[in-house]
């Protein structure tokens, strides 16, 4: 569904993604895992086309074709969305509309469903504006209901973990896997590798290179066994590649 | 040839509902409500514990209205004024007074769908009395001219733990000239709350001023303004707050929105205490729309302009 061929991306001089290369299968949950700095975040929005990020070289490849040159707008068209690290606040807009506009009018579920979905009740919050009256736990699961409104053929969920207390978590975590249950392939990114055990695989990152691919629990693993432990921050070391 | 007041009344009526508006808050017997078409008269209904008083001048209207101490409106009180020949003055000359212990909600809608050169100014003065309450919600509906002036002043006075809630809208045609200016005394634990909501396109030119007195102990204010500019519109926004008792509380906050490279946004917070115990803060953001915020719902499938466009109405909601 998504291939990501040999991506490289240098901000001020510097290389964030350095000829990376993703396979997102279709129907898959497909786990990012990488510490702080790696690229992470970089990855979501390359593949989303925003904040004006553009490969330096490489192509990224959706349903056959290169997407790199469409608009923000063109790519989510084309079934491709978006949940941020720290969603945006919009004073004014209601929760109600957001999903509603979201689901592009559809009315087929109920909007009231994809807050029960991460847990939300819809009496208190429909009704509320998705500004800054929101606790960040809050707007995260709000920011999730509206991807899982919008059905996207592919969903990208940067740190949808991070900024959730403990007792949210598991409803974050359901709501991604009723997410591919429904049709959407998910690009799931994290630091958090008890968070990538809903994946089908998962891969590491470190300095904008994937380092390896595979299985969650071997990768979670490995990636607590070097990847936490390395005093080579955003370095990979000889070995670490597969 | 002169129309008869029926015509002219379905006239407003109309231009109300074209606007967008819901007629029956015109038409219905039980709604206390009244209608002024440039200097004219066209309806005025009381409700019990509500005293209306008018009186036609050669320019517009002067009009009392008398909230009796205890009552309660049930149902919002409905004001409209307008002129709808492309050419016209109108002058309102209001002088309010909610008694103590009253409660009521007025709505006020201005209309002037064809204004090439009109003007319409509001002078109030607006006594709210001990423990009163006072929500006042002034919309505008202008054409696509531009050619109108709107002078909206006002000076409120909120007795001893009485509330005024304001909120003034313009955001449905050209706004052509507007000088808002309205400044509230606030007594011993008054509330008041002024919030300036304005789209400005075109060439229009906006001047917003908000001020706030708290001058009794534990009185709060909030002078709040969103406006958004497009095209050459430019706007200057002046809030102010003055903590002048003890334990008052006062906020200012002002967003201006420019879309477009033209248009050109001023704000002027002023905050100023007086006493030790007040505290008085500021907010102001000038800028362009946030592209995160434009993303996000591009990431939602929106076109750009499709986006920039909620974030607007959500502005100024």
């Amino acid at each position: 569904m998504l291939e990501a061929q040999n991506l490289s991306l240098s901000l001020n001089g510097k290389s964030i993604i350095n000829d990376l290369s993703l396979h997102v299968n279709k129907g898959e949950i497909h786990g990012i895992l990488g510490e702080n700095g790696t690229g992470k975040t970089t990855i979501a929005y390359l593949i989303m086309g925003v904040n004006n990020y553009k490969p330096s070289a490489g192509r990224i490849i959706f349903e056959g074709q290169d997407i790199a040159d469409l608009s923000v707008s063109q790519r989510a068209k084309k079934g491709i969305s978006l949940a941020w690290q720290e969603p945006a606040r919009i004073e004014g807009l209601r929760v109600r509309d957001y999903l509603r506009l979201s689901s592009n009018n559809q009315g087929v579920v109920p909007i009231e469903r994809y807050l029960w979905m991460v847990g939300l009740e819809p009496d208190r919050y429909l009704d509320r504006d998705i500004d800054t009256t929101l606790s960040g736990g809050e707007r995260k699961r709000i920011e999730l209901a509206s991807v899982l409104a919008m059905r996207p053929k592919l969903a990208i969920l940067d740190e949808p973990d991070s900024g959730i207390d403990i007792l949210a978590l598991p409803y974050i975590l359901s709501g991604i896997v009723e997410m591919n249950k429904l049709g959407s392939s998910v690009l799931l990114i994290t630091h958090n590798e008890k968070v990538v055990e809903i994946a089908h695989r998962v891969s590491v990152l470190c300095a904008g290179k994937i380092l390896r691919t595979g299985e969650p629990a071997e990768m979670s693993l490995w990636f607590k066994e070097n990847c936490q432990k390395c005093i080579h921050i955003n370095e990979p070391v000889a070995g670490d590649e597969k | 040839m002169k129309i008869s007041v029926e015509k002219e009344y379905q006239g407003m009526v109309d231009a109300y509902g074209k606007a967008g508006g819901d007629k029956n808050a015109l038409l219905g017997k039980e709604i206390a409500r009244l209608v002024i078409h440039e200097n004219r008269v066209l309806s005025a209904n009381e409700a019990k514990g509500l005293k209306m008083e008018t009186k036609e001048t050669e320019t517009g209207v002067n009009v009392s209205l008398v909230v009796e101490e205890g009552v309660k409106i049930p149902s919002p009180v409905h004001l409209c004024f307008g002129v709808l020949p492309k050419e016209g003055l109108q002058e309102i000359i209001m002088k309010v007074n909610a008694r103590d212990n009253s409660e009521v909600s007025v709505i006020a809608h201005c209309i002037f769908p064809n204004a090439v050169k009109v003007v319409h100014k509001m002078d109030a003065e607006i006594e709210i009395g001990k423990n009163a309450r006072f929500d006042y919600k002034e919309t505008h509906y202008h054409g696509e001219f531009g050619g109108i002036e709107v002078i909206p002043k006002a000076k409120i006075n909120v007795g001893k733990g009485g509330v005024w809630q304001s909120t003034f809208a313009l955001s449905q045609g050209l706004v052509g000239k507007l000088d808002y200016d309205f400044e509230v005394f606030c007594q011993e634990k008054a509330v008041a709350e002024l919030v300036v909501k304005v789209y400005g396109k075109g060439a229009d030119d906006i001047k917003v001023w908000e001020k706030i007195h708290l001058n009794g102990a534990g009185a709060r204010g909030l002078a709040k303004s969103r406006i958004v500019l497009s095209d050459k519109a430019k706007a200057e926004v002046k809030g102010e707050t003055y903590g002048n008792a003890p334990h008052a509380r006062g906020h200012v906050d002002c967003i201006e929105l420019v879309n477009g490279t033209e248009a050109v946004a001023r704000a002027i917070p002023i905050v100023s205490v007086t006493n030790g115990q007040a505290k008085v803060t500021h907010e102001a953001a000038i800028g362009s729309i946030d592209r995160k915020q434009v993303e996000t719902l591009m990431a939602r499938g929106l076109d750009e302009s499709e986006a920039v466009d909620v974030i607007v109405k959500g502005i100024l909601r």
